[in-house]
């Protein structure tokens, strides 16, 4: 059943709760009132056009950009003077927008850069074989530089860096942008993977709609920085008028 | 050929601290994409504090140490007090407010120091020992050579070997996804500056008492020369400028020794000239495109 966004907002029991966050670049504002709720082990798909503001809105979750009001509740915890710095060691990880990688490092320093922050070294290190052994690829290339990798594989060792802190939520950023559509759907199936296996949240803003809304369990739709419509991923793809009105096909 | 061998050690032996003082302006420019034209004056503060604390205790190493330890201190005033405040919208407002540095300082030196040369004691002989018949060099050039060595293998270790290099890096060349990986970018800033102050007092400390002496400006001439090191390795490569230090001091060495002392200057003007056309990112330069 869909959720209408203008109603008022009810506080449900999740991981990320947002409630009316305003947020933006300077004086403008890009995003308007935002509110909506993540449950552990859910995968939400952030949908809408160019512009809608999806990638500013996981950059006001984790910090990047600074909340002009509205509450970031991250499993009881308003987030509001958090640093970015922290958030990670909260369960937050934010893979953004074009991978993320610091392409002068190898894949070996990007990941243990993933991991530096931990105290439970030993966990970490364990942390860094299991990224090697869900992504083959990238133990093969540890000592290569990051801009020696192709677009999949930077997408993996993005992804795999994000994993090393063990995080609650993963805030991924168009995880499709330019890779073939096998690589995407690899990528895809293993976020449903993670989430079946470790309860891992993920907030997912994807410009490919078909691919979001066949991994989500949910989706909010966005134009022009307000929330236009919060419904399960079944119901979305079914609804022919919000799909023509604001995804494209 | 005795002479050839002579100005190679000398060119040398001057590279080397040009490559320390370069070092010291890439670990800067790579961690906050400033050249600090105020790099020279304040290597000239940390042996002014060199020479007053040699001159109350009698010791040249506890000089040497407070040196060391001032340029460190210096350096982490100066980011937090001054640098971390300026609007990096534009590259020209990071030089300015160095520029404006190099000023106060100079001024303060010459207020509390006075504007005369005064001698700097070097704590190894400078005259050259033959070898094979050959004056090559001196103690004090085994010396540099030691110091500038040790700082370079120090400077590679903590880069490759420990996690505090391995943030720097990343905060450098990707602040805010460094940031999202809990790396905290302004410390990483601060050490870098500490860092780069080091090793400009340790940059002055060796050169100043192979100069005229000490002096409020003493480090113009060896800032021109350092930096041209810098550029012609390349801004952002620690191995570019060593070896634009090299390069730049075994050209100084060669021209004065050859052509005169007075068409040096000009003879780096022209290697910067031709390397700026050739390769303007430097000879160590990366040519892809920074992504992150």
């Amino acid at each position: 059943m869909a959720v209408n966004p203008d109603e008022p907002y009810r506080k449900q029991s999740g991981l990320l709760e947002v409630e009316d966050l305003t947020a933006g670049y300077g004086a403008a504002p890009v995003l308007h009132d935002v509110r909506f709720t993540v449950r552990p082990g859910q995968i939400v798909a952030v949908l809408g056009a160019n512009g809608a503001g999806k990638t500013t809105l996981l950059r006001a979750l984790s910090g990047l950009v600074e909340a002009d009001h509205g509450r970031i509740v991250f499993d009881g915890e308003d987030l509001r003077d958090v640093k970015v710095e922290q958030m990670v060691r909260r369960g937050i990880a934010h893979v953004p927008e074009g991978r993320g990688v610091v392409t002068e490092l190898t894949v070996d320093e990007n990941l243990r850069l993933g991991g530096l922050w931990r105290r439970d070294r030993a966990d970490a290190a364990r942390a860094l074989d299991e990224v090697y052994d869900l992504f083959p690829a990238l133990a093969q290339r540890r000592a290569s530089a990051g801009h020696q990798l192709s677009g999949g594989e930077r997408q993996m060792l993005a992804l795999g860096r994000a994993l090393i802190g063990r995080p609650r939520l993963l805030l991924l950023d168009e995880p499709s942008l330019g890779l073939a559509p096998r690589i995407t759907a690899q990528i895809l199936a293993l976020l449903r993977e993670l989430r079946d296996r470790t309860g891992l949240a993920v907030l997912l803003v994807e410009q490919n709609v078909r691919s979001a809304l066949s991994v989500a369990d949910e989706g909010i739709v966005l134009s022009l920085g307000r929330v236009v419509t919060r419904n399960s991923a079944a119901d979305l793809r079914d609804d022919a008028d919000l799909r023509h009105a604001y995804l494209g096909f | 050929m005795d002479r050839f061998f002579y100005l190679t050690f000398d060119g040398l032996s001057r590279g080397a601290v040009y490559a320390a003082f370069a070092l010291a302006l890439v670990l800067i420019w790579r961690a906050a994409r400033i050249v600090n034209f105020a790099q020279g004056a304040m290597a000239v503060a940390a042996v002014y504090v060199a020479y007053s604390v040699t001159g109350a205790t009698g010791s040249y190493w506890l000089g040497f140490a407070a040196a060391l330890v001032f340029g460190l201190l210096l350096g982490i005033a100066v980011e937090k007090a001054v640098m971390r405040f300026v609007d990096h919208s534009s590259p020209l407002n990071g030089v300015v407010v160095a520029l404006g540095l190099v000023l106060i300082t100079q001024g303060v030196l010459g207020m509390v120091y006075g504007n005369e040369y005064r001698p700097v004691t070097t704590p190894f002989r400078r005259d050259a020992f033959d070898v094979g018949g050959i004056a090559l060099l001196s103690r004090y050039d085994v010396f540099v050579f030691a110091a500038v060595g040790a700082v370079v293998v120090a400077l590679t270790l903590l880069f490759t070997r420990t996690a505090a290099g391995l943030r720097m890096r990343a905060a450098a060349f990707a602040p805010d996804v460094s940031r999202l990986l809990g790396v905290p970018v302004g410390g990483m800033l601060t050490l870098g500056w500490a860092l780069a102050a080091a090793v400009g007092s340790l940059a002055g400390m060796l050169v100043v008492p192979t100069e005229l002496g000490l002096h409020p400006t003493a480090m113009d001439v060896v800032f021109v020369s350092a930096f041209t090191a810098a550029v012609v390795g390349g801004l952002d490569s620690p191995i570019g400028a060593v070896t634009g230090g090299l390069i730049v001091g075994l050209l100084l060495s060669y021209v004065s020794g050859y052509l005169g002392a007075t068409v040096a200057p000009m003879a780096v003007l022209l290697l910067l000239v031709v390397v700026l056309l050739g390769r303007p990112g430097g000879l160590f330069s990366s040519s892809k495109a920074r992504l992150a």
